[in-house]
């Protein structure tokens, strides 16, 4: 080994604690960085990456046949700005009931009509633009087949879909299950079927699909788009989906994740920043006489400038080895969501971010070394070798060493609060390290809060203890060979049995049904109440829930959708009838793609929409004390001939929400590691520097106790102060981050998860600076009483 | 006839497998006596010193001083011992650079638990007794001179008005004029009745102070010589 790299083993080595803290320091920091980079990189990965293997759609448009031909159509894959195009493929909205021979529970049962499917006739390969992935089974080749779409109904291979809305009633077989990431058709069947699908009458529909030289931005989507729809006669464009908006529901999942942990992977950094030049200025500090020796010895400064990075590099390379290790580990449950997404298999963080994010972190742990390090070479020798024998006063600190000696406290205790005062650059650092902890602890416990009353919020959906679905299970009485069909209650019977339960307080019916927003292409999910729904309205972010008909609520993602606002009206529309709502309210919801319309189904009388009895749910709200299993057993006895049940609702918790409080609170424990380290460095710092002094008390009759409450007293003033600093910080990251969060997920959020501190909370969180301080001051504290005074005398 | 003020029954002190730093020592000091502790380098006398202060345990005997038993206390309990009972002035003075020289003289009175006021008085009435002037006692150590900062280290050590006061090598860091004052102030305080230990080399302060003079060799008493001057004989 040569001579310098003797002199930095020797230096980590004698220093443990400082190598400990430099290690967990910069782990901290890594991980957080790396899954805060991998996590972005990674949330658009799986579309990127299915995106260019199907050369998915970057604009999937519908047109109305009737106000362009076919020819025209195929014409816009000249339009400026087209890049290719595939079409025109004829394209029908029809609602198709399953016929299988069984049901087993589980897929889509025998007999419910389902919600309208687009279903485009077209080869697999679409004509260069959205080839889909087949999942299972076949591509539809021949008529009486069709290929449904991975991402709707879960129907199985061999399920028959009979379309009773079709002169013959026609019934094809599910072939295959494929997925478009373009999403682009609900199911597919051979052109020629396609023709055998139309509803007689009804103007042909015909779906282009576009791949654009510019799509990055939604401006560029759109004006491809008005192009488009120029090019062709007016209103033939029926509607069109950009892959952007595809793209951001498609990744919603992860993009959540990505706000709150770059939020700390930014804390983190700049806690490693600190506490490495703390460190690092530390031991340049503490081993001057040792570097004056070594400079003595022949080392130049050149050489001891290496020795000095060299040290906290080291360290820094293990932490960073550590950290990259345990966010890919961590990214592993995050990325999951989107790898069942996608089908794409394991997803990890890319190898090039773990690559650069070390790179970066020990070019960060350097730079910050140097700048002690170029001290430590600059020392002239017979100064550092004159360390420890010269007299140490520095003048710092007198007079608020003065100002605390006259207060009436313990001497002790004024001591040790007048003791950062000494080390003005070395305290600031511990506060900035405190300020950092008491920030991040904070914020987690904000975050956690907020996803609490979130995951509240989103609870409201379904209110009352008690559910009721208008299905239930297929008769078990012996019945003729064929297909069972489930149970499909009769709404006022279901309703006049659960009000003359005892016990009920309340209840509602909702039901769902596809309808229209004029204006717009597709369609949203109107739910529609039937009864009181004033006990239990969902989580409101702006405006009241419904009093009257004609009045709706709906969620951010509708009037973000729209381009409405609250007190806006809307007209929907169903098989050529509308009618008209107003928005009285912002509801808290992510079903649907936040594309839903809740309203009194009397609003939509107007529209004569038929809401399918299978979608019926009764909320029943109880009575204060009631049993709810008592209740229940009493309910289903009288539910019992109607062929359906109750049951208790106990609402759900998204994954999602567990793995972001997990995730937070692991960052968050690191973090106030981190930060408790920090103190403990600066702490020891200070204690070995003043062994001297602790002797000189300890010889005047200072007891062990006495040593140690003047050292926990000297952090847990500065503690104290870092708290008040940090909870406001912590606040501001809050404030920051949870709408960024919101906006990722689609949707606004209500007051109550953006303010979810309240008094109590805050008093708790403001002595969280002390806390960490006085924890981290602990063990040299302890060291500092347990020191041998006579020796401590002899220190130089 | 009244108890010693020091009793060390049969002490000795082994830091490691060799040569004992004290080996079987004997040693009693009466009240008033002013004891000079001399011998060569390595001969034990900063380990007696330590032992009679409670810094340090001996490895075999007794150390009883002021009545108490002290070979046998606790961390905490030696640390009372020698707030209150003790006090001690080290060769390079060990003041606390960032206390005002007031401040460090009221120290142990202030952490056996004396209000702050009266504390000060007291530091205000010694800091006189020892011929310093009443703005010294707001300046801070680093501006006194070396005798100057010496008389304020005895202050201190006298403020809890102790049975013994210690003194290791008290005038090693002085210059000739400031090592006199220095030994004045003892010689003066031993003749108020102040019992005192000195470990030192320098015979003319031993001479000067000491009423009794012992030399140690070796960890053991080569020598044990009653009355001043004792020292040059």
């Amino acid at each position: 080994m040569s001579a310098l790299g003797g002199v930095v083993r020797g230096g980590v080595g004698r220093r443990r604690v400082q190598t400990l803290v430099m290690t967990l320091t910069v782990m901290m920091a890594v991980t957080a960085s790396v899954l805060a980079a991998g996590l972005v990189v990674a949330s658009r990965a799986p579309f990127a990456h299915a995106f260019a293997r199907q050369d998915g759609a970057h604009l999937t448009a519908r047109f109305d046949g009737s106000k362009a031909t076919a020819a025209q159509l195929a014409a816009t894959a000249r339009v400026p700005g087209v890049t290719a195009a595939a079409g025109p493929d004829p394209v029908v909205s029809l609602r198709p009931t399953v016929e299988s021979d069984g049901f087993d529970g589980r897929g889509v049962p025998p007999g419910m009509r389902l919600p309208p499917l687009t279903i485009v006739g077209r080869d697999r390969s679409g004509g260069g633009v959205d080839r889909p992935d087949l999942i299972e089974g076949a591509w539809a080749s021949g008529r009486g087949q069709i290929v449904v779409s991975a991402d709707g109904p879960p129907f199985a291979i061999g399920d028959r879909l009979s379309f009773p809305g079709l002169p013959g009633r026609p019934t094809l077989t599910v072939v295959g299950r494929a997925r478009s990431v373009s999403r682009t058709a609900d199911a597919w069947v051979p052109p020629e079927q396609a023709a055998a699908l139309h509803v007689p009458g009804a103007p042909r529909a015909y779906q282009m699909r576009y791949r654009l030289a510019s799509s990055g931005t939604d401006a560029e989507v759109t004006r491809a788009r008005a192009a488009i729809a120029a090019a062709l006669p007016r209103g033939a464009l029926d509607g069109a989906t950009s892959h952007l908006t595809t793209r951001l529901a498609a990744e919603r999942t992860a993009a959540t994740f990505v706000p709150f942990i770059v939020a700390f992977g930014v804390l983190g950094l700049a806690m490693s920043v600190l506490v490495i030049g703390v460190v690092v200025s530390g031991a340049v500090s503490a081993a001057t006489r040792r570097i004056g020796i070594l400079k003595s010895l022949g080392l130049t400064p050149a050489q001891v400038v290496r020795a000095y990075v060299g040290q906290a590099l080291l360290p820094a390379a293990a932490g960073t080895v550590l950290g990259v290790v345990l966010a890919n580990l961590l990214a592993v449950p995050v990325m999951s969501q989107a790898e069942d997404a996608y089908g794409v298999g394991a997803l990890t963080v890319a190898p090039w971010i773990s690559a650069a994010v070390a790179a970066v972190a020990l070019a960060v742990v350097a730079v910050t070394a140097l700048v002690p390090a170029l001290r430590a070479g600059r020392l002239r020798t017979v100064d550092a070798i004159a360390v420890g024998r010269a007299d140490r006063a520095s003048g710092r600190g007198r007079g608020p060493r003065r100002l605390l000696g006259g207060l009436p406290l313990p001497r002790p205790v004024s001591l040790g609060l007048a003791d950062p005062f000494t080390r003005p650059a070395r305290s600031a650092t511990m506060v900035a390290s405190v300020v950092l902890g008491t920030a991040g602890v904070t914020f987690c416990v904000g975050l956690a809060v907020s996803l609490h009353t979130l995951q509240d919020g989103l609870d409201r959906r379904s209110p009352g203890e008690v559910v009721i679905q208008a299905v239930g299970p297929p008769d078990t009485a012996p019945a003729p060979p064929g297909p069972r069909a489930p149970r499909i209650a009769d709404p006022a019977a279901v309703a006049a049995k659960v009000a003359a339960q005892p016990g009920t307080r309340g209840y509602f019916r909702t039901g769902r049904a596809k309808v229209g927003v004029a204006g717009r292409a597709g369609t949203v999910t109107a739910h529609a109440y039937e009864g009181d729904s004033s006990w239990g309205p969902f989580a409101m972010i702006s405006g009241r829930w419904f009093r009257a008909t004609g009045e709706a609520v709906v969620p951010t993602g509708f009037l973000k959708a729209t381009g409405t606002r609250v007190g806006d009206a809307v007209t929907l529309t169903y098989e050529g009838r509308s009618s008209s709502v107003r928005i009285v309210g912002e509801a808290l919801d992510l079903s649907d793609e936040g594309m839903t319309v809740l309203t009194p189904a009397a609003s939509l009388a107007g529209l004569r929409v038929e809401i399918p009895p299978e979608s019926a749910r009764f909320h029943v709200a109880l009575a204060l004390g009631t049993d709810v299993d008592a209740y229940l057993r009493s309910l289903n006895a009288a539910l019992g001939p109607l062929g359906v049940r109750g049951q208790a609702d106990t609402g759900g918790t998204s994954t999602t929400i567990i793995a972001m409080d997990a995730l937070a609170g692991m960052l968050t424990v690191m973090l106030v590691a981190v930060a408790g380290l920090g103190v403990l460095n600066t702490v020891v710092l200070d204690t070995r520097e003043r062994t001297r002094d602790l002797g000189v008390f300890r010889a005047l009759g200072m007891t062990p106790w006495q040593v140690t409450a003047m050292v926990l007293t000297s952090a847990a003033g500065i503690g104290l102060a870092a708290g008040a600093a940090g909870v406001p910080l912590g606040l501001a990251l809050h404030a920051r981050v949870l709408p960024v969060m919101g906006e990722s997920a689609g949707t606004g959020l209500p007051a109550e998860v953006m303010d979810p501190y309240d008094p109590p909370l805050l008093a708790v969180l403001l002595l969280g600076g002390l806390v960490i301080a006085t924890a981290g001051a602990l063990l040299p504290a302890t060291w500092a009483a347990r020191i041998r005074t006579a020796s401590a005398l002899r220190t130089e | 006839m009244t108890a010693p003020i020091i009793q060390m029954r049969d002490v000795s002190k082994k830091y490691d497998a060799g040569r004992p730093a004290l080996d079987h020592l004997d040693l009693e000091v009466e009240a008033g006596e002013a004891l000079a502790v001399l011998g060569p380098s390595g001969s034990g006398k900063s380990t007696l010193l330590n032992l009679v202060a409670g810094l340090d345990r001996p490895s075999e005997g007794g150390v009883t001083v002021a009545g108490l038993r002290i070979d046998g206390l606790s961390e905490a309990a030696s640390a009372r011992y020698r707030r209150d009972r003790i006090g001690m002035v080290f060769q390079f003075f060990n003041l606390l650079d960032d206390l005002t020289v007031a401040d460090n003289v009221a120290l142990p009175a202030r952490l056996a638990g004396t209000p702050r006021d009266e504390a000060h008085e007291r530091a205000a009435r010694l800091l006189e007794r020892l011929g310093l002037q009443p703005h010294h006692a707001r300046t801070h150590p680093g501006r006194l001179s070396g005798g100057q900062r010496q008389r304020v280290a005895v202050a201190r050590a006298l403020i809890n008005r102790p049975a013994l006061l210690l003194a290791d090598e008290p005038t090693g860091a002085l210059d000739t004029a400031s090592a006199a004052e220095v030994t004045g102030l003892l010689t003066e305080l031993n003749a108020d009745g102040q019992t005192l230990v000195l470990v030192t080399h320098d015979v003319a302060l031993a001479n000067a102070c000491a009423t009794r003079t012992i030399e140690l060799v070796d960890g053991a008493i080569h020598r044990d010589v009653r009355g001043r001057t004792a020292a040059a004989r």
